[in-house]
């Protein structure tokens, strides 16, 4: 127990956070006027964080007691937090100044609560998890209610707060309920006592489904994912974009690491739970994003639907199926922050619209955001030979050869639905009658962001293996012995 | 040379078809009529060669299918029977193309014209000159469709259309038969080449085979089904009602399918499958009966019709019907004899008609025609030689004009058959021809006799038509008064059995049975003429108006004819609307409601309604969520508590 080998290994957060102090410091000292500075130096961090877990050491060290671990797939999914983060809050900061909200609050608060992400993800402790997911939700709460003088961003984190406890509620009820059955919060020593063929009681399997429904609020995932509309519509579409992508993959990592590591050896039991949880969110993903008019809430569907489609990998519990995840979820990030960006790109008359018909004709009158958006629909729909198409390719695999059929057959029914909405866009966009132009123009870190995103999401399939190899890297984690 | 004569019209049609707007009316003419001439003349090479000299050969092209033990060879097969085909294809062929150049002169698509014309020569002498059935198939079919192109040719025209859609449809009747029957053989001999089918014929006869439960001679039914096609080709009993309607076809189109060539394909079939069905007696028996009741049926509806085509159209009806019963008895050379002396004399009537209705500015009712021979009086020649070499006119013993000698050596041949099936036919044949020779001269003296029912303005420019449609009549007139003559000897007579070599199969010797008659046997179909023109003379120039007096008299059998038996109005109630009403309900109900209603649209459906449902759920009240997600909890851990305790 050396604390020098301790701070080592979790340098990276330990980093992000100070960093996240220093620029609160550095904020109240200079004042209004500083958001600029700090959000430059925010994503300055992030980076040299990712660098710094790029070249940490790494494979499986713990620190703190066992509090906190290491491994290929925290690290694979801790970079895909820091890209996703990264690269919203470079989007951001243009439009926070236009709107008239740039604090330097917001980049403090967001860099918080990646520390927060990165947390949950190393957490080897139903303890160390708690305070993760706590510290990254609170820094999220009050970021969506961020424009406190507007009806709808108020409402939004007034929603996502309350119900935020009570998922919190529940997550801490099936904590303490894993703890009293098992007698220990430990994920190495829950592990062990499964592995040696602990008994399994009832009292143990509600705490499960608990900490499962804290885990589902988290990722949006159905029936808990009722504040996600609301607060993606709400919120700052800034905020959105961030909403959209970091914690979603920190909480699925989260979910991943919870389920496939201390509750490993209990797969049939908390398999029902996950298929139940990802059929039920492909569905309502697909059906309700169809109604809807507004394109944030689409997306708010949309990301539910993404949800459960990495579900079904995880659902498989196999190897193949973690690696799906991995692939998913990276390929997730991309479409989504490329989407994003279009909708950040959406203002007539500098005036934000959200709405799909105010894309009509964009085609003709602004030929290459169209382009990029076709190419994320295009993807998000599943459309070989884009990368969205081999998410999901690998999800379907995963879960087929674990026998899950009936799963993946839903899977491509709703996906089919879902084509239907993602292809409507590029209808509205290529077809009808071109509306009023979007303002120009963009800003220059907006189409560095879009073109590549959208060269990544359109020549994915070109060379795939570096998302590949790392995926199958980070999916090994849970599989010592494995091929 | 063979090869020249069947691809030469394919050229035409080809070039007149594909590069006919470069070529222009007049090169497009030039395009197919020469080559149709040509094919003619090496035609009439090949006939003396072949026919007359008795060298027979088969030509094989390439090879079609090779597929295990099926394998096919375009090759074309000529003995005296494709030697007279040839002859009788492309000289009415020939003489039909050069009188469309004057009748559709005024038409604006006549590279069109032309290039069906010749497509439709192509598909013809494909068809008498193959070697398998297959082949045969595809030019029986390719007749089908060169004749549905040819009856829509005035597509604008909602009757032509619909004519043409029943001819092909009605066809389609007869053309299963046709392909079944195809099948069959292939099934009993293993072969669809006629060279190794005819010797397994023979000792075949006796096989039986399963149809539905019922033990059948195998060869009977395949014999059968074969004749269904022929049927519908040749316009038979049954199956004929396509060919009335089909005059809504230009008239030389009338003259070269509907008289001459395709409708006579039927006829060619079965004297071509003689070996095959001179051992099935029964289905011989069939054709006979068949045969013999088209014969008087068309005859009939032709004494009412008003339509000078259509009077023809039922005339040819008829003679095939003599055809057929000719072959029902075994006297195929009698049939085929009868089938070239009818495509001369048949050709020359309705080109004849042709240059009527050309003179009259394309009015086609006979009640507004009368006394034209004054204003044409080359075509009224040439269509009183047409119309007695149809009656068969001629001295017994003499000489006469082409049917006298077809037609009788017909008739003879059903007596002398001695069968129940021939005494039918024989009687058939009597009665129908004079009845024959009540139409013809009924239309002969309707049209160019007694005061005209013309408007005056018509009737005064009626004027006799162009050379180029002249001097193709005066072949075929040669052809009709010659032909029987001349071709009596060898086809009938004396050469007949060098004449026709290997191509034609007959068991017994009924030809030569046919020639010993008695002599009022050989008189009656002359008699009966006499008769018909007498009685034709007599309520048509003397009394004019004991017609109308008869048809008030004996309405029920005057409406009876003028319907036409009333078969159209059968087969509409029978087939056609139930087939509509099927269709429509298979469309509405079946493709509609059900396969639409429950797939694309059905779906499309609940997916809405669920998805309304579905945002309808998210009503933005935070206590909904909340207890949404408490729903949720429960749920899992009821399910659990569920599994645990089962």
């Amino acid at each position: 127990m050396n604390i020098g080998n301790d701070i080592l290994t979790a340098l990276p957060e330990i980093f992000l956070a100070c960093s996240a102090i220093a620029l609160l410091m550095l904020g109240v000292f200079r004042g209004e006027g500083s958001s600029r500075l700090i959000m430059t130096l925010s994503v300055t961090a992030l980076i040299v964080t990712l660098g710094l877990l790029l070249m940490g050491p790494t494979r499986n060290t713990s620190a703190f007691n066992d509090l906190f671990a290491n491994d290929g797939f925290g690290d694979f999914m801790k970079m895909l937090v820091l890209i996703g983060a990264a690269l919203t809050m470079v989007m951001a900061q243009r439009y926070i100044e236009r709107e008239q909200m740039a604090r330097f609050e917001l980049p403090v608060l967001l860099l918080f609560s990646t520390v927060g992400m990165l947390m949950m993800i190393s957490a080897n402790d139903l303890i160390a998890l708690y305070m993760g997911v706590e510290l990254q939700s609170l820094a999220l709460y009050v970021v969506a209610a961020i424009r406190r003088d507007t009806l709808r961003s108020s409402e939004a984190g007034l929603k996502y707060f309350v119900l935020g406890s009570l998922s919190s509620g529940m997550l801490l009820y099936g904590l303490s309920m894993i703890y009293g059955f098992t007698g220990t919060t430990n994920f190495t020593t829950l592990a062990e006592i499964f592995a040696n063929g602990g008994e399994v009681s009832l009292g143990l399997t509600v705490g499960l489904v608990f900490l499962s429904a804290g885990l589902a609020f988290k990722i949006s995932a159905v029936p808990f994912h009722m504040w996600t509309p609301d607060v993606y519509e709400g919120a700052p579409t800034a905020i959105t974009a961030f909403f959209a992508v970091a914690p979603k993959i920190a909480g699925l990592a989260l979910f991943v690491r919870v389920l496939m590591g201390p509750f490993g050896e209990l797969v049939d039991q908390w398999q029902q739970i996950i298929v139940f949880i990802a059929v039920a969110s492909m569905l309502v993903g697909a059906l309700a994003a169809i109604a809807q008019n507004n394109i944030k809430r689409l997306m708010a569907y949309s990301s539910i639907g993404n949800m459960g489609y990495a579900l079904v990998g995880l659902a498989a519990g196999t190897q193949e199926g973690i690696r799906a995840v991995g692939v998913y979820m990276a390929i997730y990030l991309f479409m989504n922050v490329g989407t994003f960006a279009v909708i950040l790109c959406m203002r007539v008359n500098d005036r934000m619209v959200e709405r799909i018909d105010d894309l009509k004709g964009l085609s003709r009158t602004n030929p290459l955001i169209a382009l990029a958006l076709a190419i994320f629909m295009f993807s998000m729909a599943g459309i070989p030979p884009l990368a969205g198409f081999f998410g999901k390719l690998y999800v379907f695999l995963a879960a087929v050869e674990s026998g899950l059929y009936i799963l993946a057959v839903i899977g491509v029914l709703t996906s089919v639905i879902s084509a239907f909405y993602y292809l409507r866009i590029i209808k509205v966009m290529y077809f009808d009658e071109p509306s009023e132009a979007f303002d120009q123009p963009i800003g220059r870190e907006m189409a560095v962001v879009l073109t590549a995103t959208s060269v990544i999401v359109l020549l994915f399939f070109i060379m795939p293996s570096p998302i590949l190899e790392s995926a199958s890297a980070a999916a090994e984690a849970f599989f010592p012995a494995g091929p | 040379m063979d090869v020249a004569i069947v691809f030469l019209p394919l050229i035409g049609a080809i070039l007149a078809g594909f590069l006919g707007r470069s070529l222009g009316d007049r090169g497009a003419q030039l395009v197919t009529c020469i080559p149709m001439v040509v094919a003619a003349l090496l035609s009439i090479v090949v006939f003396f060669d072949v026919a007359l000299g008795g060298n027979a050969y088969t030509t094989e092209l390439f090879t079609w299918i090779d597929s295990g033990a099926f394998e096919l060879s375009w090759a074309l097969r000529v003995d005296t029977l494709t030697a007279i085909m040839f002859c009788v294809v492309t000289v009415v062929s020939s003489v039909v193309h050069i009188y469309s150049v004057g009748y559709m002169s005024d038409d604006k698509s006549i590279p069109r014209f032309m290039a069906y014309l010749s497509l439709f020569s192509f598909f013809m002498l494909m068809l008498v000159s193959a070697d398998n059935f297959v082949q045969m198939f595809f030019g029986w079919e390719g007749v089908g469709v060169a004749s549905y192109l040819l009856i829509g040719f005035w597509y604008e025209k909602p009757s032509a259309n619909a004519a043409a859609i029943k001819a092909f449809l009605v066809n389609r009747v007869g053309d299963v038969g046709f392909a079944l029957g195809i099948a069959g053989a292939f099934l009993l001999f293993g072969a669809v080449q006629f060279d190794a089918v005819f010797p397994q014929v023979e000792d075949m006869a006796e096989t039986t085979i399963s149809i539905f439960g019922m033990e059948a001679n195998a060869l009977t039914a395949i014999c059968l089904l074969l004749f269904v096609g022929a049927m519908g080709k040749s316009a038979q009993l049954g199956l004929h009602t396509w060919l009335p309607d089909a005059m809504e076809g230009p008239t030389p189109v009338s003259a070269l399918i509907h008289a001459a060539t395709m409708v006579t394909a039927g006829v060619f079939m079965l004297c071509r499958l003689s070996p095959m069905f001179e051992y099935a007696p029964i289905a011989l028996d069939v054709v006979a009966y068949v045969g013999g009741a088209t014969a008087l049926f068309a005859a009939t509806v032709g004494l009412t019709q008003t339509d000078i085509k259509r009077v023809i159209a039922y005339s040819t009806c008829s003679q095939l019907g003599y055809m057929f019963f000719a072959i029902g008895v075994s006297a195929y050379s009698a049939a085929m004899f009868h089938l070239m002396t009818h495509a001369f004399f048949k050709a020359l009537l309705f080109l004849g008609a042709g240059s009527v209705i050309h003179a009259m500015h394309h009015e086609q009712d006979m009640r507004k025609m009368g006394g034209l021979y004054k204003k044409i009086p080359v075509t009224y020649t040439l269509m009183w030689i047409g119309t007695l070499a149809l009656v068969g006119f001629g001295i017994p013993g003499v000489t006469g004009f082409a049917g006298f000698y077809s037609k009788d050596i017909v008739i003879e041949a059903a007596y002398a058959a001695q069968s129940s099936a021939g005494g039918f036919a024989f009687v058939m044949g009597v009665v129908a021809a004079f009845l024959t020779s009540v139409y013809s001269f009924r239309l002969l003296f309707l049209t160019f006799h007694g005061e005209t029912r013309a408007d005056h303005h018509t009737f005064e420019h009626a004027h006799e038509s162009p050379r180029v449609m002249v001097w193709p009549l005066y072949v075929l007139a040669a052809g009709a008064v010659l032909a029987g003559a001349v071709f009596y000897g060898p086809f009938v007579g004396d050469g007949r059995e060098a004449f026709w070599g290997d191509s034609l199969l007959v068991l017994g010797s009924i030809i030569e049975d046919a020639h010993h008659v008695p002599f009022w046997v050989k008189a009656s179909p002359m008699i009966m003429t006499l008769l018909g023109l007498w009685l034709a003379w007599y309520m048509y120039i003397r009394r004019p108006e004991l017609p109308g007096e008869f048809a008030r008299q004996a309405e029920p059998f005057y409406r009876f004819s003028l319907n036409k038996w009333y078969f159209d109005e059968l087969y509409d109630a029978v087939f056609v609307r139930p087939a509509f009403w099927l269709a429509r309900g298979l469309w509405k109900g079946g493709d509609g409601a059900v396969i639409d209603g429950l797939g694309p649209d059905g779906l499309t459906a609940v997916t809405q309604s669920l998805s309304r449902r579905v945002s309808r759920l998210q009503s933005g009240y935070l206590y909904h969520y909340a207890f949404a997600m408490l729903i949720g909890v429960v749920l899992l851990i009821s399910w659990y508590i569920f599994m645990a305790l089962r």
